[in-house]
């Protein structure tokens, strides 16, 4: 794939590869609305250059529901606990819950907090955020997500 | 027209900035810099990415610690051996931007942007860290003090790059603390940065105030000597500073309440804050007055055994 070396991997995303599942919320990486992993670890990719992600593996909001398209477990708690409101930082906190839950199954209310604390949300207040990762760690059975 | 290079070897970096000179700039995480450049406030002709030199990407313990220059931030952050012995640099880790900028910013990437705002400067300060720089013509090693020139400057010469960062062993009875004054509780710049080290004769010991005692009584009691101060603060001044003078109120004194507030004022005195979008130079000033004294304690508080 050819790209502009000025490319994030945000504009990647979304504009080479169709997948507008990311959302850009800031640009600037102040907001988490545009957290992707890449090899496992949570990275805003609005300031991620593009160029970088030759050879490693991003894995986005698209890629996390099962081999028979269910939605993961942190969606489906997201949805049942009414963490989504406008739903426009939702992609980017699953991702960051993700990633948190990856290093840490069975997360204290605070390590959650601390784990999110990148990702900013002006509808929900994060209460409900915090339940449902919560219950997806439970779901998941402190096996990861 | 922008290019992207990916050396793979210091010497092919020495190679690419002989040829490039300032056509060219370094990016090691690019937490900092690639949104620069993304909004046209930097505009170099070529980027040189460090991200795949393991020569810059390390942490070895030796009688001290040696971190390379492109180590991330999370990486530091999840250390025992810095958690344990540079308490302050665990502490800047642990509030520095968020876990997506802490996975990408590196360290190296942190001190050559040279804010007077970096989280990592006033705890490196106080640990006594030093700079290990390379270049084609050879090393250098540069005092974290004598390393940055003024907002975004550092002492680096055109084709010289931070190798890593050596941090000295602590001697015994020694802690440190860092504080971010932010704002926000994630996500914010500092608006003051507040880093002590401190070392001690002797651990604190049982400090158990009670009616008739308060703790700062039990303190004065004990007698406990400081053997070394060492205090920094950032967005103080316009590159993160020690505070010489205020150091040398509590070096070599018995430690007491007063002796840690006479020394906290020191400090404010010696401080050159400025009125900011983040906050005006008169708050900055008090808030280092009460900071100072804050940290001092809880590096003392740490060295309870």
């Amino acid at each position: 794939m050819e790209i502009e070396p000025k490319t994030t991997l945000l504009d990647l995303l979304r504009q080479n590869l169709g997948l507008t599942g990311t959302k850009e919320g800031c640009g600037t990486g102040d907001c988490g609305a545009c957290t992707v992993l890449v090899d496992g670890k949570a990275v805003n990719s609005c300031l991620y250059p593009a160029c970088e992600v030759e050879g490693r593996e991003v894995l986005t909001i698209e890629g996390i529901k099962d081999k028979d398209g269910n939605p993961h477990p942190l969606q489906r708690a997201f949805v049942e606990e009414g963490a989504i409101q406008c739903g426009f930082c939702t992609p980017g906190l699953i991702m960051a819950a993700y990633a948190l839950l990856l290093e840490n199954p069975k997360p204290t209310d605070e390590e959650i907090k601390r784990g999110i604390a990148g990702n900013l949300c002006r509808c929900t207040g994060y209460v409900q955020v915090v339940e449902a990762i919560k219950k997806a760690s439970s779901y998941l059975e402190g096996g990861g997500p | 027209m922008l290019d992207y290079l990916k050396p793979t070897t210091l010497e092919e970096v020495f190679t690419h900035l002989d040829r490039l000179g300032s056509d060219a700039l370094l990016l090691a995480g690019g937490t900092d810099l690639f949104l620069k450049v993304k909004k046209g406030k930097l505009t170099p002709s070529f980027l040189i990415s460090l991200q795949r030199i393991p020569e810059l990407n390390f942490l070895r313990e030796d009688k001290g610690l040696f971190i390379g220059a492109t180590t991330t931030h999370r990486t530091i952050e999840k250390y025992p051996y810095v958690r344990k012995h540079y308490p302050a640099l665990a502490d800047a880790e642990d509030v520095l931007g968020s876990v997506q900028i802490r996975n990408v910013g590196t360290i190296g990437g942190n001190l050559c942007n040279a804010a007077p705002s970096a989280d990592t400067a006033p705890p490196l300060l106080v640990l006594g860290a030093k700079i290990h720089a390379v270049s084609k013509q050879g090393e250098r090693t540069i005092p974290l003090e004598d390393f940055f020139q003024a907002p975004g400057k550092t002492v680096l010469t055109p084709g010289e790059i931070v190798n890593f960062i050596e941090i000295p062993a602590p001697k015994p009875y020694t802690s440190s603390a860092y504080f971010k004054h932010q704002r926000r509780q994630a996500l914010d710049l500092p608006l003051l940065g507040v880093a002590v080290q401190i070392t001690l004769d002797r651990d604190l010991g049982d400090i158990t105030p009670s009616l008739s005692a308060t703790w700062w009584d039990c303190l004065k009691e004990r007698k406990v000597k400081c053997l070394s101060a060492r205090i920094a603060l950032g967005v103080a001044a316009p590159t993160p500073m020690r505070a010489f003078n205020a150091e040398g109120v509590l070096q070599g004194e018995i430690v007491t309440e007063e002796v840690i507030e006479e020394a906290a004022r020191t400090a404010q005195k010696e401080a050159s804050p400025r009125d900011s979008l983040r906050g005006e130079a008169w708050y900055r000033r008090e808030m280092i007055g009460l900071l100072v004294k804050r940290m001092i304690v809880t590096s003392l508080l740490r060295l309870r055994r």
